[in-house]
């Protein structure tokens, strides 16, 4: 072990994706938004955004469209119960090629 | 200036003089009028501290927890089975290595019930990571708090203030209560390398995996176990660094000397005793009685018993003719803890003394210097031929 380590005094982790790691290998269900459902994608207006919210790993991006960064989300559904207009849909990993997963 | 008070208030004006910023306590005997005096300084407006009355010892370390996560400086107390309800939180605030100072108003431990002193309380919470150190005045006391303070925020490791129930929490004797001017000097404000704050948003001790890994940006960040490695290593520099800070606070306060342990006539003795907290000062008049008689008996006063200072008590004590060691407390099935743990820091020494045992005064039974006194003598006398180890004194009394 490097000795700078040793003045580490315990864990901490920063606000962003993916300080325990890629966490998206842990998925077995994938959010998948329905944009025709979604407040900000239909409206064209900064709204709502209760997904960015609550999820628990900042893995949602607070854009018109929001995108969910799979490399991280583990799919614990916070998202879709959440989400008021029920735009999100919590569905089976095996449904998804894997090519775009980690 | 000196003052005639109880140990007690002696522990409530070192965490005044500290400038403890956020007190969380629960009373619980002999420990309340700790408690209840730092409650009325809060409340007189002598004390500018945030005074939080929780429902359970176990909220009231978490709610130190939290405060000191933010940097502030925290204080909480308590006595016998308050101090086990405080276990799980014992263990996270060492390993997230949050400094803080806790007097434990030392109490045996139920059951059956007692309310009386004895030293299993805090003994037996020895392995959670925290200091410990015990005191055998209203002096140490008081000086401890504020040195503890010194040495938490230093090390980043938390530290117990122990002292007997009753024998001193109850009892008055005149110490010195130093200067606010000097204490500050002595004592500076303090932040924490983690603070917690809306500037800095941090999630504090976070899951651990079994492996190490590395972090987002490719290092390697410690895991579970460099992290225990870490507070183990610390611990134990931390012997040194209390033995500075004692030196620094005797320069300003004009105090000190004895961080570790006081050596009562050791220098030419043969035998040499060894007790925790106020028995200790008890045998210091045994010991000189002894050399009355013809032993030649000295007293090693035990201050810090975690870290334990294992090449300190062998560089004292292995040429020694034997040890007797007396204790209030006892890892059941078997011995006191002290004399297992100084048994062990002897063991790798080219000359091992005999080390006797003796466990006194459980619930608070009884016990007075002739005990000291016949018990020494009785080791001396048989030298190193066996007997029960460790010996009982006060059974059946």
């Amino acid at each position: 072990m490097p000795t700078e380590n040793l003045r580490v005094l315990t864990s901490a982790s920063y606000a962003g994706p993916g300080d325990a790691g890629r966490t998206g290998s842990w998925r077995v269900l994938r959010p998948v938004i329905d944009y025709t459902k979604c407040a900000p994608a239909k409206t064209g207006k900064p709204a709502c955004f209760f997904c960015w919210l609550y999820c628990p790993d900042s893995v949602v991006s607070k854009t018109l469209q929001p995108q969910i960064n799979l490399e991280y989300c583990k799919g614990c559904g916070i998202c879709a119960e959440e989400c008021p207009p029920k735009a999100i849909t919590m569905v089976e990993e095996s449904k998804f090629s894997g090519a775009d997963d980690r | 200036m000196f003052v005639f008070e109880s140990g007690n208030v002696a522990a409530a004006t070192g965490v005044r003089l500290a400038r403890v910023q956020v007190i969380a306590a629960y009373p619980i005997t002999p420990q309340t009028p700790l408690t209840e005096k730092l409650s009325e300084y809060v409340d007189s407006g002598s004390f500018d501290a945030e005074y939080v009355a929780v429902e359970s010892e176990h909220s009231a370390l978490a709610v130190c927890i939290g405060a000191s996560s933010t940097s502030a400086r925290t204080f909480t107390a308590t006595s016998a089975n308050g101090l086990l309800y405080m276990a799980e939180q014992l263990h996270w605030t060492a390993g997230a290595r949050l400094p803080m100072v806790m007097c434990v108003v030392n109490r045996a431990v139920g059951a059956p019930f007692n309310i009386w002193n004895d030293h299993q309380d805090s003994i037996s919470q020895r392995d959670t990571g925290w200091i410990q150190i015990y005191a055998k005045d209203h002096q140490e006391i008081l000086d401890t708090v504020i040195k503890a303070y010194r040495l938490s925020e230093e090390v980043c490791i938390p530290v117990m203030v122990c002292y007997d129930g009753y024998y001193l929490s109850h009892t008055y004797m005149p110490y010195d209560v130093p200067d606010q001017v000097a204490v500050d000097a002595f004592l500076p404000p303090y932040e924490y390398r983690h603070t917690l704050g809306p500037n800095n948003p941090t999630s504090l001790n976070t899951v651990t995996l079994p492996g190490g890994r590395p972090d987002i940006h490719g290092e390697f960040a410690p895991g579970y176990m460099e992290l225990r490695h870490n507070l183990h290593m610390e611990m134990k520099q931390a012997i040194d660094i209390y033995t500075r800070i004692d030196g620094e606070f005797a320069e300003i306060i004009g105090r000190g000397g004895n961080p570790i342990a006081e050596k009562h006539l050791c220098d030419d003795a043969e035998y040499v005793a060894v007790a925790l907290g106020s028995m200790a000062n008890q045998i210091k008049d045994v010991v000189v009685r002894l050399r009355d008689d013809g032993l030649k008996v000295g007293l090693l006063a035990l201050s810090l018993y975690r870290p334990f200072p294992s090449e300190f008590l062998a560089a004292e004590l292995a040429d020694r003719k034997g040890v007797i060691v007396f204790e209030k407390a006892l890892s059941f099935g078997h011995s006191g803890t002290v004399c297992a743990d100084l048994q062990a820091a002897l063991y790798p020494c080219a000359s091992r003394p005999p080390v006797w045992n003796y466990i006194l005064g459980l619930g608070g039974r009884s016990y007075q210097s002739a005990d000291f006194y016949d018990a020494i003598r009785d080791c001396v006398e048989r030298g190193s031929a066996k007997f029960d180890n460790p010996g009982w004194i006060g059974l059946g009394r």
